[in-house]
């Protein structure tokens, strides 16, 4: 079960990395709103992951190669920009495979149409940020552009056909360029001229090949674990 | 609950062109011995607001930094179950201080107020945060413990006198009572775990208890605002009432935990009808109040850096609103108004 690890891990990782803003956010609403879509990704990681076997052996015992998340989702935090630029990238990729996902009928149809309610809000809140700070103070503008410019490089690999799940990649491609541009248009922003993957990125983290803050962030995440082999929690 | 009618006799008496003091304290004074709520745009003396607004700001800035000992373990949680419970529960206190600051804006201060108050030193928040979360089953002790003696204090402020704050803590309590089973629940899964488990549980809670108890404030004979709080019905209960009230419901709860409590004075008296325990170490809790506790300063550094660090995202949010002010915009979440 390739696709349920591929997609499972997509959502825990990113969960992962937004459970780490928990206390940090630059306004109390943020608290409520990172946490709540932490929550949601963890939620169908859970559910994903649930498939194709326990989940927390496979969230705590695996280790950094045999992880099958895309590497933007692994992309630390930085400045808020980042987060939201990240955020913007995997939600309309995540409501587009979603929703193609729930209308197939395949196994994932189920998880899919309940996820695509929580994605289509996850992409709503990271596309209003867009619009703030991409049009909002020039400070802000600078920072969303250097976000978003940052990132591009990780976005080729989310089109990467995943074995098993069965979607038109280039359509969603297609559909997600579109939905990006226009978004980053009306915050009066430009779209990176860069590659969106580099002969080595596209297609690695479903590889295992991740970038190196990763093996970091699953050491601080599986230590507590495996630290106790066989307890219960 | 709407405003009784002695409460609607402030009002009337404060519309009355004559303004005479001494009828609206009468009326207000009525209206708080009649069990009546106090609300908004009723008169009330200024030293009731004053310390309505001290207690409420403390209150949500509890709130607020008590994210940061539990947000420790985020990422540390050693379930997915676990993780998800834990995030669930630091955004519920997120929202808790989001009704707190509301309550105490209709006071006529303002949220960026308070915040600034907190970062500036000038208001306070519980002395409990300022311990620090050293291993998992500190999660688990914080959501019994602490979670327990803050339902213990806040279960009476639902019928506090002031009506958005007693509502405010209905809505508040409902949801802390949750956290609290799943906290108990946490350390009794230690307790019956391996021999590693049982011994981290024991340790969090011989850490956690006595400045647990600490949470009630200061005994009855030293505390500056008790008496006028209770006769304003803003405190229904006397700190040394709730810490023992506090005391009897946790004993029976550690035995059935497996968990002993750190303290060879505590035992039933028959007498009282109450369990007897040990004396509190008065002088810690003056120094962690005096910010010099083990965490005071991280803490408030944490705090302060989150807010400086986000100015340039709420600037942007509250130029983004002035550009698209037809409204087709997005709200602006706390963003100040000054160019």
């Amino acid at each position: 079960m390739t696709a349920a690890l591929a997609l499972g891990d997509d959502a825990l990782v990113l969960s992962h990395r937004l459970g780490e803003w928990a206390g940090h956010a630059p306004v109390l609403e943020e608290e409520v709103a990172l946490a709540n879509i932490a929550l949601d990704l963890l939620g169908q990681a859970r559910l994903l992951l649930s498939l194709v076997g326990d989940e927390d052996e496979l969230a705590y015992l695996r280790e950094e190669r045999a992880f099958r998340n895309v590497q933007l989702v692994e992309q630390p935090n930085g400045d808020f920009a980042h987060t939201i630029a990240r955020q913007l990238y995997f939600s309309v990729h995540q409501q587009g495979l979603y929703e193609a996902l729930a209308a197939g009928g395949g196994p994932f149809a189920g998880i899919a149409a309940k996820a695509v309610k929580e994605v289509a809000y996850h992409r709503d809140h990271a596309e209003q940020w867009t619009l703030r700070l991409g049009d909002g103070t020039d400070e802000s503008h600078e920072r969303m552009q250097r976000a978003t410019d940052a990132l591009w490089r990780y976005t080729g690999e989310l089109f990467q056909p995943v074995e098993g799940v069965d979607v038109d990649w280039q359509a969603l491609h297609d559909r997600w360029l579109e939905t990006v541009g226009d978004i980053l248009a009306r915050a009066t922003l430009t779209v990176p001229a860069g590659p969106q993957s580099g002969a080595w990125t596209a297609g690695a983290g479903r590889q295992g090949i991740h970038t190196e803050p990763f093996g970091r962030m699953l050491a601080e995440m599986q230590h507590l674990h495996r630290s106790h082999p066989g307890a219960t929690w | 609950m709407t405003a009784g009618t002695a409460s609607r006799a402030t009002r009337a008496a404060a519309d009355g062109a004559q303004g005479a003091d001494a009828a609206l304290q009468e009326a207000f004074d009525a209206a708080v011995a009649a069990d009546e709520r106090i609300e908004p745009r009723d008169w009330m003396p200024d030293a009731y607001r004053a310390s309505l607004v001290r207690q409420m700001a403390q209150h949500a800035h509890s709130e607020i930094i008590g994210m940061q000992p539990e947000a420790n373990w985020i990422t540390r949680a050693p379930s997915l179950r676990r993780k998800a419970i834990l995030m669930a529960k630091v955004q519920d206190e997120a929202g808790h201080g989001l009704y707190l600051y509301s309550a105490a804006e209709t006071l006529g201060t303002g949220r960026d107020e308070l915040l600034d108050k907190l970062h500036a030193g000038r208001q306070r928040y519980s002395s409990i945060f300022n311990y620090p979360t050293l291993t998992w089953a500190d999660v688990g002790a914080i959501g019994w413990l602490v979670d327990g003696a803050a339902i213990t204090n806040q279960v009476p402020l639902c019928r506090c006198s002031y009506g958005p704050y007693a509502r405010a803590m209905v809505r508040i309590c409902k949801e802390e009572s949750f956290h609290q089973r799943q906290g108990y629940e946490l350390l009794l899964a230690l307790s019956n775990g391996t021999p590693a488990q049982h011994e981290m549980a024991q340790d969090a809670v011989d850490r956690w208890w006595w400045p647990s108890l600490m949470m009630f404030g200061p005994p009855d004979d030293a505390s500056a605002h008790s008496a006028q709080s209770m006769a304003w019905k803003i405190k229904r209960h006397s700190n040394d009432e709730l810490r023992q009230r506090f005391v009897d419901i946790c004993v029976p709860q550690a035995a059935a935990l497996g968990l002993s409590l750190p303290d060879p004075d505590i035992r039933w008296n028959e007498e009282r009808g109450h369990h007897d325990f040990g004396a509190i170490d008065w002088t810690e809790f003056q120094e962690v109040l005096k910010g010099n506790g083990p965490c005071n300063e991280q803490r408030l550094g944490q705090r302060r850096r989150a807010h400086e660090e986000g100015a340039w995202v709420r600037e942007a949010a509250a130029a983004y609103a002035r550009k698209h002010t037809s409204g087709a915009g997005p709200a602006v979440p706390n963003g100040k108004a000054t160019a």
